[in-house]
């Protein structure tokens, strides 16, 4: 093998599933040293690749060489052997099993995994932890740590960094940057193209199954890859109306919330018509926050008023009743991923023991078309979730919400895994929703979401609210420091 | 034709298979029915098919309860005792109160043990499995106790359900003036009401259902009590049929109620399935069993055979439904 012989090579790569067609013509070419960057919007088939490369899926046409040589990659077991290592989009770790049981399972050598996850940044990991007790971002890092434990000679991480919030992903980045000098290639795959310029060398695009592009990673790159990803431009994003703070009572008012160590008296109000983000690193205490918001958490201390009435939540349905609807950040735990997007859609609206009985089928299928047309679900496979991309499922997460009309939206990382032009019609929607005077909270793990589409900004860390940053201050950079709790200005909620 | 060719053919046949998975069940039967007919010519007539219905219908209503059960991810193994005291029950009470209070009466205990079953697994969170085998084995005591203080009274089964037995007008099983109905309620239960689809999602993701306001606590009540009340009218034809009432009369019917479920389609890991497909494997058990009886073997390997049949049907459907 030359230098020059890609180490990894698949042409005319198809893939149909029933009458869904997948792939019709992906190719990839990979060379030692080098961080590609698979692009494409939401179905565009990124998955799939990655699937059929590593053996999950069979290709049905095109070849793939490795280093050279045809070869066919019939198992994932065998892919491995050849060299090729994914991260998938969902985490792939067995929820009943502890984290040693799992790393046995896959034949991890421990040390090298545990030597991983230190220096991705997580501290603390207990090999007898059970997966289905660990929070969604470091799931991630142990996928990542699995796959970089097995030494591969290719890396194919499928939206690694959609739920990491910006200390982690920084990690991450900063770890395939070096993996990369050392002489492994990295296929990437992102929707974050802040993440694509800092560290990918070239980028090749998707679009309807079909690569469309290979570019050199340059400054400005970045318009002529959405064209391509998308077919057309995007055009600027809708300028950021700037809004008068809220006056008057808020209309959901949090007072001294407490729970163990997690969270340190937390008090915030919402007001009726606006967007609050919340912005925080891993673990700061945001997932239990939703959690005691959305009622699956009982708060120590402290008070929920909605309206100005104290209120307290013994189970989601209560806080259904007071109007707060939740998204939760990990499909997995919204989604029944053998029912159909209908079905997924419906399920709030039947929620309640008064409606138990027949379903009005027409006026069930008028409000579910509208969800889908307004989140624009991709239709072609809606008779299971589970067969939608994963960027499609997360639209299903928030669509059923639309469904019902929402009073105060609990929002966790909605755009995970979300393409651009998608990504601006959330937020478009999520501003259209507030201004038809919904309250929003919206925790996102990506902080150039926050002028895009919060009115303000809370700052989370080590448990307590430590600022209030307004989306005209909010640049990432200002958003990072106080994440990090260096801002040192008076805390005002 | 290419070895590729087949294999996407049947790739394109599991999927369509999986889409609609009664298809390939209706056509096992009629497989099943012509085998016979083929070992003894002239035996499929209206009279064997009045037959095969009549003994099909209890067993197609006690695997109701373990189809809508098992839709949650649960099972009822209680369904067969329930079946039993309704029967033994009511044909005790004949001679004491008369036909109409004695039915109402034997229900009880069987919605009783439903109750008890939904409250074990809803709040108690007890494994379906584990609940209802508990609550079954606690009520064929209590039958066994019962049946002491009533050896005197005797028991009568009422002709009005000899009649919807083993009666036929104009050819047809009475049996299924009572099952008609019954089924497409249910059908209509688990496809058009929000009960229905609640159990769909109850199976597929139980957290997702909570977070969606979801009680799932009134839902497993709800349903465990139904279960038991169906399985009381399975008892009460069944006795009807069998004219004989016994302290295990139902139990034979328990496996192959669960074996007509998972044959149907249904999953026992919940989420995915239906009362359509059900109700077709009641059909194709019974079938089977009069096709076994024919070969005139053994009891044993009767059963060996019949087991074997029932692996062999479930794994090909599995292996056909999941393809990637
Ligand atoms: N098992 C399946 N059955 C049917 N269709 C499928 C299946 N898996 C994927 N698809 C379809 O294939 C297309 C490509 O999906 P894929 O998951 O590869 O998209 P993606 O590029 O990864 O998108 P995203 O950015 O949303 O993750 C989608 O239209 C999807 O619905
Ligand atoms: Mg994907």
């Amino acid at each position: 093998m030359t230098d020059d012989t890609p180490l990894l090579m698949a042409s005319g790569v198809s893939k149909r599933f029933g009458a869904v067609v997948a792939l019709r013509n992906a190719s990839l070419t990979i060379r030692k040293g080098e961080i590609v960057a698979l692009m494409g919007a939401n179905g565009a088939g990124k998955s799939t690749l990655v699937k059929i490369l590593t053996g999950a899926l069979k290709r049905d046409d095109g070849a793939v060489e490795i280093a050279g040589k045809d070869e066919r990659i019939g198992s994932p077991a065998a892919a491995q052997r050849a060299g090729l290592m994914p991260v998938y989009q969902e985490p792939s770790l067995i929820p009943d099993l502890s984290v040693a049981d799992n790393l046995a399972l896959g034949g991890t050598p421990v040390d090298d995994f545990r030597a991983w996850v230190e220096e991705l940044g997580i501290k603390g990991l207990r090999l007898d932890d059970m997966i289905g007790h660990l929070p969604l971002a470091t799931l991630r890092i142990l996928d990542l740590a699995r796959a970089l434990a097995s030494k591969p000679k290719v890396l194919l991480l499928d939206e690694m960094t959609a739920a990491l919030p910006t200390d982690l992903v920084e990690n991450v980045l900063r770890v395939i940057r070096k993996q990369a000098d050392a002489g492994q290639a990295i296929i990437y795959i992102s929707h974050r193209f802040t993440e694509i310029a800092q560290v990918c060398d070239r980028a090749t695009v998707l679009r309807d199954g079909e690569t469309v592009g290979d570019l050199e990673v340059v400054e400005g790159v970045e318009e002529r890859v959405i064209e391509l990803m998308l077919g057309s431009a995007l055009g600027a994003g809708a300028a950021a109306s700037v809004r008068p703070p809220p006056a008057g009572p808020a209309h959901l008012e949090v007072r001294g919330l407490t729970l163990g160590k997690k969270l340190t008296d937390v008090s915030l109000r919402l007001h009726k018509g606006e967007v609050l983000g919340v912005v925080a690193l891993e673990g700061q205490g945001q997932d239990e926050l939703f959690g005691v918001l959305a009622g699956l958490i009982r708060p120590d201390r402290g008070q929920i008023l909605v309206d100005g009435e104290a209120v307290a939540f013994r189970h989601p349905a209560d806080a259904i009743a007071k109007g707060l609807t939740y998204v939760p950040g990990d499909r997995a735990d919204g989604l029944m991923m053998m029912r159909s997007v209908h079905e997924n859609i419906a399920m709030p609206m039947l929620a309640r023991f008064r409606n138990w009985g027949p379903i009005g089928m027409r006026r069930e299928a008028g409000l579910v078309n509208d969800a889908v047309e307004r989140m624009q679900i991709d239709t072609r496979a809606m008779g299971e979730v589970q067969r939608l991309s994963g960027g499609n499922q997360q639209k299903v997460t928030i669509g059923r919400w639309l469904a019902m009309g929402v009073e105060t939206l609990l929002l966790f990382d909605p755009t995970r895994g979300i393409d651009v032009r998608t990504k601006r019609q959330i937020y478009g929607l999520v501003r259209e929703l507030a201004e038809q005077g919904a309250a929003v909270l919206y925790y996102t793990s990506e902080l150039a979401e926050v002028p895009a589409a919060c009115d303000r900004a809370v700052v989370l860390f080590n448990g307590s609210v430590v600022d209030v940053i307004e989306a005209a201050d909010a640049d990432e950079q200002t958003l990072m420091r106080a994440a990090y709790g260096l801002r040192e200005e008076a805390v005002g909620a | 034709m290419t070895p590729q060719d087949t294999a996407s053919l049947l790739v394109r046949l599991g999927r369509f298979l999986r889409d609609n998975p009664i298809f390939p069940l209706i056509i096992l039967l009629l497989a099943l029915i012509a085998t016979l007919e083929f070992m003894r010519p002239g035996i499929v007539n209206e009279r064997w098919i009045g037959n095969t219905i009549k003994f099909a219908i209890p067993l197609a209503m006690l695997a109701a309860c373990q189809t809508l059960t098992m839709l949650t991810g649960g099972i009822d193994l209680s369904a067969s005792v329930g079946a039993t005291i309704t029967a033994f029950v009511m044909a005790t009470q004949v001679p004491i109160m008369g036909a109409p209070l004695a039915i109402c009466i034997g229900l009880v205990p069987a919605i009783l043990i439903g109750l008890v079953n939904g409250f074990g697994v809803a709040v108690c969170r007890v494994h379906p499995l584990i609940m209802t085998l508990g609550t079954g084995l606690i009520a064929t005591g209590c039958l066994q106790v019962y049946q002491r203080f009533v050896i005197a009274s005797g028991s009568v089964v009422p002709d009005g359900l000899g009649w919807l037995g083993t009666g036929r007008t104009w050819g047809a099983p009475n049996a299924l003036l009572l099952f008609v109905p019954f089924a497409i309620f249910v059908l209509w239960l688990q496809r058009r009401t929000g009960f229905g689809r609640l159990l769909y999602a109850l199976g597929s993701n139980e957290t997702a259902a909570k977070i969606s306001g979801v009680r799932s606590w009134q839902v497993y009540l709800a349903l465990y009590a139904l279960s038991g009340l169906i399985a009381g009218g399975a008892g009460l034809l069944y006795v009807g049929l069998i004219k004989a009432p016994s302290l295990s009369l139902v139990s034979p019917l328990l496996l192959p109620s669960v074996a007509a479920a998972v044959i149907g389609g249904t999953s026992i890991f919940g989420g995915r399935g239906g009362y359509g497909g059900t109700i077709v494997g009641a059909l194709i058990l019974t079938v089977l069993g009069t096709l076994l009886t024919l070969m005139q073997i053994p009891e044993g390997t009767r059963r060996i055979l019949f087991g074997l049949i029932i692996l062999a049907v479930t794994t090909i459907y599995v292996r056909l439904t999941n393809q990637r």
